[in-house]
């Protein structure tokens, strides 16, 4: 099994797209998970996903310059037409998670070492 | 080839926009992309400074073949301390900043790794000047 792709990881892990939706054939390598912007431009790789409750619009501006797989909202936290629509011109993902930040990356952190795992 | 952006302080909405735009310039010019992103972050977090600690201030970006240098220069508060600013953890972010994700202390630290000579400057209640130089 090769590795998956956004939209099989959105299926498998029950997120639902909310921006990006024609970009899904991404695929995501790791994941990272802060609130803290600064932290995400020093420290995440290009082609992570970002796992957030940060709902603000320049989390795209963030996911955009660091070329980020996809950015996940945790919490169903409500996120404004004005913020998917910058995300839709920029082309970024947006996922949007019904779980808190540690089980969203607890998910999703087995769910890449299950890939890893398939593959030996 | 030169840009100039004026970056108004407190306005979050429109921060990014001026390095998300020299960033789509250095991928037209083939740059290589990890030089390109060392240069976005540093960009967007020169940026960021001026819009969370800055009334105004304007960015130049003056590039050719072989490097980018970006001069910002701001009107507002000034760095009392610029040593302690360089600091990782260190921030003067007001909380509202602070709640937005801002305000880490991690802005001019996250500048400094990513470019190849960067020179900050200030006078309290004056403002600012960062100057700081990525080679292609």
């Amino acid at each position: 099994m090769g590795k998956p792709n956004l939209k099989k990881l959105t299926e498998d892990l029950g997120f639902e797209c909310l921006s990006g939706e024609a970009l899904l054939d991404r695929i995501p390598q790791s994941a990272y998970v802060s609130d803290l912007l600064s932290d995400v431009m020093g420290k995440a790789h290009a082609d992570m996903m970002w796992i957030t409750s940060q709902v603000h619009k320049n989390i795209v501006a963030v996911a955009s310059l660091k070329e980020l797989s996809a950015i996940v909202i945790v919490n169903e936290r409500p996120v404004e037409k004005e913020l998917l629509e910058q995300a839709e011109d920029e082309e970024i993902v947006v996922l949007s998670s019904n779980l808190p930040a540690f089980e969203t990356a607890g998910k999703l952190y087995n769910y890449f070492l299950g890939v890893e795992n398939s593959k030996s | 080839m030169q840009f100039e952006f004026d970056i108004q302080g407190g306005d979050f909405s429109s921060a990014g926009k001026a390095s998300s735009d020299i960033k789509k310039v250095l991928k037209q010019l083939n740059i290589d992309p990890k030089i390109v992103r060392r240069i976005a972050v540093a960009l967007y977090e020169a940026e960021v400074n001026v819009v969370a600690h800055a009334y105004k201030g304007v960015m130049k970006v003056d590039l050719d073949a072989q490097k980018i240098k970006i001069v910002l220069e701001d009107e507002g508060p000034g760095i009392e301390n610029i040593e302690k600013a360089m600091q990782e953890g260190f921030s003067t972010a007001t909380d509202e900043v602070r709640q937005m994700g801002f305000g880490a202390g991690m802005g001019l630290p996250n500048i400094k790794r990513n470019t190849d000579e960067m020179l900050l400057t200030s006078v309290p209640d004056q403002g600012t000047r960062l100057e700081f130089m990525v080679r292609f």
